[in-house]
């Protein structure tokens, strides 16, 4: 929370609607999402009861366990998202690209699809439940004595992963559709309550001629808008133990299959209104449009996904019960990195996240008065010139940044920056004087070419931010040195894990 | 500190509650009570045993709290298969996890006392075995439902731990049953976090019964054994859980709770609590017991959404979450935040800062969003 975002939140408490957060759209958007709607058993662990499924919004697919507590019919459901879902990530697999990663003599050319999966559920909660459905279904054995079907332990690695990388915040192949739209939108209401899809939608989107917040209020009612799971609202419960107690005690298989309808429809009923709050979901966040960082994360997001797609063709063992420590201090130093350039990325994109920064003094805004595009100083070797030419900018904000400081534009983002001096004026305003270096397309002296020194008059941000800030280094997996055990080893899934009691 | 002594049991908090017979105070009250300890409605509505769900369907608000059958039922079967067999699978835990040497199983039931439930009994029995236990007169594993008490504003709360075992390094352990499962050694933290403060309400209240019985509470570990199902199984898994810090959370908050009896005492003569009441005086008498509403009150107290409702009117900042309340300190409403950010009123010494911050934050919005 930032003191923008309340005001965004005050201005909504007034209007009664939703306040943008962001003037685009910061997280890739897929033509073809796949939604997941999940329901599970209240009490237990990890039951599935049911789900709607698929990326077509007109047509979903009903899933559901008119027993949970029978493991047959849990490893049933778990094929049959599973098909659903292995045939969306298939689909994936088709067009490929090239791109190359490191420079110079590291220079490599790899290949990468140009479709990646996206997976979307209503929830925080359904990203947990994604996770525990992974760790469920991946250790599972495909022959001995508890075999389950091939695709469900397939099922489970691919969980996994999209659990794993929905902890990174510049990665869109698992998000939360509250989430989402809560990175977008301020409302009047706590962000506990927002994590109710309907109310947060009817924040955004209030239905014709009604309050954002009256029609949030009214969509708390469980009666009115089911939960968005993955719990179940207790008072459906009772209504779904009379029926699932008489599907048990059904005399004869035509009397069992017609209760079991019915349980399917009162299923759906719970589901349906959440399935269609995540299409509106989705075509709200289509209007906005894209953040110019978007198609890269997106690129990098295509590239997990062909690296993990030719990991499971080649190796294909599951990830552990839990990482090993050089595994899990890797993966800490690559999301810190990631939070990192997520931010800064973010504010470039945007000038409203910018103005959070420039809020709290880490970015500030001016107009360019002077410039002197001629100017040497000494250099490195001795009695050598290098060429630095200065703007002078004008701010009437209050500049926090110390002289010394390099700071960057999102306007030249190749650009480097060191603020020479600080001064402040008698109307209250700043005057911020900056040496450039760099970003004149390799010219070496004046005259800068066009567009890459900024002219008398221009509006700039500068800001201490910088995405292309290189992450901290650690050596290959492989190379992991003897001091820290040396390489680690593979998980491989034990009797135990194929046997895991699912009750 | 408020005052140990009990108040007179049938004072003018039974007369606010009428004649329906009174709502005991569980761990889980006196946890949302320090939750929330300037909340003096929900302080007097405990201390006066109201039935609050009752209450607030009264008032027009429904609480939409409720278990599930489902869940009902895991936890019976849990619960049931933890202590089948006279604690066998308890036992097996102390074993086999806590390697406590463990070669006979002496367990009391403490949920009746030959024959008789009633809680005082049952409280008498318990304070009796401890005391025993405790110096080394008698042996015992299990204590199964025990009832201890606890001085909670003023007033005596009977509490129920599921049980108490003495055996693990030669100290009480207070034992939690809980359904929610471990998986691979990790639980839910919020659900752990409130087991937690739940047990070191328990062994707060045990402490107290070693102190009156002049028994050294070192006796008492500060940790306590929490039980819950393993993985996706239903094999009992136990985990020791370190108190300390709730443990010095709850002391501190226990301590700052007004007496009831006190702040009850300010209502004019007239109010009543009784749900049989008409919905008007009902409401007049709420209204005069200061709430402290925060959007957490949703996930735990049954007058939540009255209180809500309350501070909408009002326009109570902490409504909107603690993020905007930090960023209007000293401004007691956002409209008059509001008003200060459109300039239609000056703000005070006071709250200069803060508005300025904000109106440079509305202003930087309105130029920003335009930019793009």
């Amino acid at each position: 929370m930032s003191v923008l975002s309340t005001v965004a939140t005050l201005t909504a408490s007034r209007t009664g609607r939703a306040e943008p957060l962001t003037t685009v759209r910061h997280q890739h958007l897929d033509e073809k999402p796949f939604v997941l709607v999940p329901l599970t058993l209240a009490g237990e662990a990890c039951a599935p009861l049911a789900a709607l499924a698929g990326t077509d919004p007109d047509h979903p697919t009903l899933l559901t366990v008119r027993q949970p507590r029978n493991r047959a019919e849990r490893f049933r459901f778990a094929e049959r998202l599973a098909a659903l879902l292995l045939a969306y990530i298939d689909g994936c697999r088709t067009e490929t690209e090239p791109y190359t990663i490191g420079r110079g003599k590291e220079k490599e050319e790899r290949l990468r699809f140009q479709r990646a999966p996206q997976l979307l559920v209503p929830n925080g909660e359904g990203i947990a439940y994604v996770r525990l459905l992974g760790r469920l279904t991946r250790l599972r054995a495909t022959e001995g004595p508890y075999a389950v079907d091939p695709s469900v332990p397939a099922l489970g690695k691919w969980l996994t992963w999209c659990a794993e990388l929905a902890e990174f915040p510049n990665s869109s192949v698992l998000l939360a559709m509250t989430r989402l739209l809560a990175a977008h939108w301020a409302t009047g209401q706590s962000p506990s309550e927002d994590s109710h899809l309907a109310s947060l939608l009817a924040w955004i989107d209030p239905p014709e001629g009604s309050d954002g917040a009256q029609a949030a209020r009214d969509a708390e009612d469980p009666a009115v808008w089911p939960p968005a799971g993955p719990s179940t609202d207790p008072v459906f419960d009772r209504t779904l133990h009379e029926l699932m107690t008489r599907y048990d005690e059904a005399p004869d298989d035509r009397g069992r299959e017609a209760v079991g309808r019915q349980i399917d429809r009162e299923l759906s009923g719970q589901m349906m209104p959440t399935w269609r709050l995540m299409w509106r979901g989705v075509e709200l966040l289509r209007e906005l449009p894209e953040g110019a960082h978007v198609p890269d994360r997106w690129a990098l997001d295509r590239r997990w996904f062909s690296e993990y797609a030719e990991y499971l063709d080649a190796d294909g063992r599951p990830q552990a019960r839990r990482d090993q420590a050089v595994r899990a201090a890797r993966r800490l130093a690559r999301l810190e990195d990631a939070v990192a350039r997520y931010e800064a990325e973010r504010a470039y994109d945007d000038p409203l996240v910018m103005a959070e920064y420039e809020l709290t003094g880490e970015a500030f805004t001016g107009t360019v008065t002077a410039r002197d595009e001629d100017r040497f100083v000494p250099g490195a070797r001795p009695g050598s010139q290098v060429w630095r030419p200065t703007i002078t900018l004008r701010t009437d904000a209050r500049v926090g940044l110390a002289v010394g400081t390099t700071v960057k534009s999102p306007a030249r983002p190749g650009q480097e920056a060191r603020i020479l001096e600080v001064r402040q004026e008698d109307d209250g305003g700043h005057t911020v004087v900056l040496q450039l270096k760099g970003g004149f397309a390799n010219k070496r002296k004046p005259p800068a070419p066009a567009g890459t020194l900024a002219e008398t008059g221009e509006e700039l941000t500068y800001t201490t931010l910088n995405p292309t800030a290189m992450p901290s280094a650690l050596p290959d997996e492989e190379n992991t040195p003897w001091t820290h055990g040396g390489p680690p080893q593979p998980y491989e899934p034990t009797d135990e894990d194929a046997e895991e009691t699912w009750e | 500190m408020p005052s140990q002594q009990s108040g007179p049991p049938d004072g003018r908090l039974a007369r606010l509650r009428g004649p329906q017979p009174p709502q005991p105070y569980t761990a889980r009250k006196i946890t949302a009570l320090t939750a929330n300890p300037a909340c003096t409605r929900r302080a007097v509505l405990d201390a006066a045993g109201v039935d609050k769900a009752l209450l607030a369907q009264q008032v027009g608000y429904e609480p939409r709290f409720g278990q599930s059958p489902f869940a009902l039922a895991r936890e019976q079967a849990f619960h049931g298969l933890v202590k089948w067999g006279g604690y066998a699978e308890l036992i097996r835990l102390l074993r086999e996890q806590l390697s406590v040497p463990v070669a006979e199983a002496h367990v009391t039931d403490l949920n009746e006392v030959g024959g008789n439930t009633a809680l005082h009994m049952r409280e008498r029995e318990t304070r009796r075995l401890i005391a025993h236990v405790a110096s080394g007169q008698d042996v015992r594993l299990i204590l199964d439902r025990p009832v201890l008490t606890l001085e909670v504003a003023g007033q005596t709360a009977y509490l129920e731990p599921d049980a108490l075992t003495h055996r693990i390094g030669g100290k009480f352990y207070v034992v939690l049953i809980r359904s929610f499962a471990a998986i691979d050694g990790q639980a839910n933290p919020t659900a752990v976090a409130e087991a937690a403060k739940q047990a070191a309400v328990y062994v707060l209240a045990l402490r107290s019964v070693f102190e009156t019985a002049g028994l050294p509470t070192e006796q008492i570990s500060h940790e306590f054994l929490l039980v819950c199902p393993k993985d996706f199984s239903n094999r009992p898994y136990g985990s020791l859980i370190d108190l300390r810090q709730e443990l010095d959370a709850l002391q501190f908050q226990l301590s700052r709770l007004r007496r009831a009896e006190d702040l009850a005492a300010r209502l004019p003569e007239t109010a009543t609590l009784d749900p049989t009441r008409s919905t008007d005086e009902l409401s007049s008498s709420i209204e005069a017991l200061d709430a402290s509403y925060t959007p957490s009150c949703l996930s735990f107290c049954e007058m939540a959404r009255y209180c809500r409702d309350q501070a909408d009117g009002c326009a109570s900042p902490a409504r909107l979450g603690s993020g905007v309340r930090n960023d209007l300190p000293g401004i007691d409403s956002t409209r008059i935040a509001l008003d200060y950010l459109d300039g239609v009123t000056a703000p005070g010494e006071a709250e200069a800062e803060a508005t300025e911050l904000l109106r440079a934050a509305a202003r930087l919005r309105r130029l920003r969003r335009g930019a793009a």
